[in-house]
């Protein structure tokens, strides 16, 4: 009874806590500003933007084809997804259909990305949350995932692969087998991921019950991707708008119940599977063909188009002048094109005025609106638990920051 | 519901004075309003059971400078996850009076986007709870994505780069002559 009255006349002061920018929890540069009583947080303000380059002013600013490689390093731990989306973007706002060979390997390609970039989430975030031993397993099998890109286009991060229209250089035989064994073994290299952490009582008490987020909440706040398939929403993009040689196989989407941290982590989990199972359909099913459309357009693609000449009839014909007026040589219109990547829905909306730059190119990245659902997520929640959340919804600043 | 006969019930009964337009390019329908009702117009867009725009996938700013009277147009792209259809709406800001009412009330993902529009294009959201800059300095003079800022940055540096360079001159003395 005494000890309740002497709690009683303490009292707590509210105390202003800055995390970040360069903090290792934060997974690059984003600062959390938290209001603390004792121990809760009361309140989070996200503050972002230290990593903005410009990416749509610049790409504004360029044609179609040089534009591209920027989308590499929106989100630089899974580039080739982002180039896809690009790709798929563009082609559906000129018209352009992609042969099925390249449609396969675009798909092959998006899926080990996810799968890289699931295993680095993993990673990150169950050292963030003191599971060390996963990090150094992850890492085995990204290398092999790193070394097969490598093989195909020689680079391992910023890979521009993708073209609009098809993809670069077709893949070789030893690509494909290497990767076939890759999906031979991966499962395994689940289940061992599985047995570190999966009944891991730590692990349990840092997820279960953490961050919880109804499902009507998520879709309002536009969450997407795992993050929203763990509070029991089934939308994915691969499945509701099909693109590539996603309606050619066969998968399911993996969904959660409560919308914790931790059905979130099993969500990626059933992911990883589901992705290794494309991979396989895919190479067993991959025809033959061409890996470029025909009417994909030139490396060397015009900023605008020629001037119409108007011949003076005045002087005859002796002058010719040039009209003020260019030829279209793109579909003038716009376009919005949604795209499944591993953090969750990369849209893509281009605003074309006939001309070969983009009138306005705008990103919908998915970074940029789970970063703003932290406040939501971290509100009465411990210090401690601010980390969890942060690796739980996934962000990677490079996209978010654009 | 095709996206056409959304536009067209929005256009025929709902609201025919606010709509302007229109458009239709590969399968994907935009129409055009006045910015006066446009949180009446989604509010109706989320709240109808056989619409049901549930999901905000994007809200966006655009500049016509030159092209198009009025300048600025806000870009909101909806969409329903039970009937999987998409729609986008586009509200006009004339440049003199660059206000539009927000919609964090609606969605609440709205709010980051809304803010990033302010950051970028220098449309005021009214009714928004937290109008900040978000991805550019705070004292940042000037809208990044309007057409008449330069692609290369204002003549006039910002302050706290003037004050990296000045540091960086001022600790050149320490560093190593070897």
């Amino acid at each position: 009874m005494e000890q309740m009255e002497i709690e009683k006349d303490l009292q707590t002061r509210e105390l202003t806590l800055n995390m970040g920018p360069q903090h290792p929890a934060t997974h690059g540069v984003l600062r959390l500003v938290l209001e603390l009583d004792g121990e809760t947080v009361i309140k989070c303000t996200p503050h972002v933007g230290y990593l903005h380059r410009g990416t749509e002013k610049l790409s504004e600013n360029r044609t179609y084809i040089y534009a591209l490689p920027l989308m590499d390093r929106l989100d630089y731990i899974s580039s080739m997804s982002n180039d896809v989306g690009y790709c798929v973007a563009v082609e559906r706002l000129f018209g352009i259909e992609a042969p099925e060979r390249a449609k396969y390997i675009r798909t092959i390609m998006s899926e080990m990305t996810r799968i890289s970039s699931h295993i680095i989430w993993l990673a990150t975030h169950a050292l963030d949350i003191g599971a060390m031993t996963v990090f150094l397993y992850s890492f085995r099998e990204r290398e092999w995932l790193i070394d097969l890109f490598e093989m195909t286009c020689g680079a391992r991060l910023t890979v521009s692969y993708p073209r609009i229209g098809g993809v670069r250089c077709d893949v070789s035989r030893e690509f494909l087998d290497s990767l076939y064994k890759f999906t031979e073994e991966f499962p395994k290299r689940i289940e061992e991921y599985e047995t570190l952490i999966d009944q891991n009582r730590i692990w349990l008490q840092r997820t279960k019950g953490i961050g919880v987020i109804s499902a009507r909440d998520a879709v309002h706040c536009g969450l997407t991707g795992p993050t929203l398939r763990g509070s029991g929403v089934s939308y994915d993009v691969r499945k509701h708008e099909p693109y590539d040689a996603y309606p050619f196989v066969d998968f399911e989407v993996p969904v959660g119940e409560n919308g914790d941290v931790y059905d979130r982590y099993r969500c990626r989990m059933e992911e990883l599977r589901q992705s290794n199972r494309i991979i396989r359909q895919c190479i067993e099913k991959m025809p033959d063909g061409h890996i470029l459309a025909d009417d994909a357009p030139d490396l060397d693609m015009p900023p605008e188009g020629r001037k119409r000449l108007i011949p003076d009839m005045s002087l005859s014909h002796a002058c010719i002048s040039l009209s003020d007026e260019c030829e279209h040589i793109t579909p003038a219109g716009e376009f919005y094109s949604p795209t499944e990547v591993p953090k969750g829905e990369l849209g893509f909306y281009i605003v074309s005025d006939g001309s070969g730059m983009p009138y306005r190119m705008r990103f919908r990245s998915p970074s940029f609106v789970h970063a703003s659902a932290l406040p939501r997520l971290c509100k009465g929640h411990m210090v401690a638990d601010v980390i969890a959340l942060i690796g739980t919804i996934d962000i990677v600043l490079g996209e978010c920051d654009r | 519901m095709e996206p056409t006969e959304i536009a067209g019930l929005l256009k025929k009964e709902r609201f025919p004075l606010e709509v302007k337009g229109i458009t239709e390019f590969r399968g994907q329908v935009s129409v055009t309003v006045g910015k006066g009702k446009i949180v009446e117009i989604l509010q109706f867009l989320h709240d109808t059971p056989e619409l049901s725009f549930d999901y905000l996938e994007d809200l966006c700013g655009m500049d016509y400078l030159g092209r198009k009277e009025p300048r600025f147009e806000v870009v909101y792209h909806l969409y329903s996850m039970d009937h999987r259809h998409r729609i986008r709406i586009k509200a006009e800001v004339p440049e003199e009076d660059c206000v539009i009412d927000s919609v964090v009330d609606i969605w609440e993902g709205a709010n980051w986007h809304e803010r990033e529009c302010l950051d970028m294009f220098g449309i005021v959201f009214n009714g928004h709870p937290d109008l900040r800059r978000i991805l550019m300095p705070e004292d940042w003079e000037g809208y990044p994505l309007r057409k008449d800022y330069p692609v290369e940055g204002p003549e006039k540096k910002w302050r706290g780069f003037v004050e990296v360079l000045d540091k960086a001159e001022r600790f050149k003395q320490f560093e190593w002559k070897g």
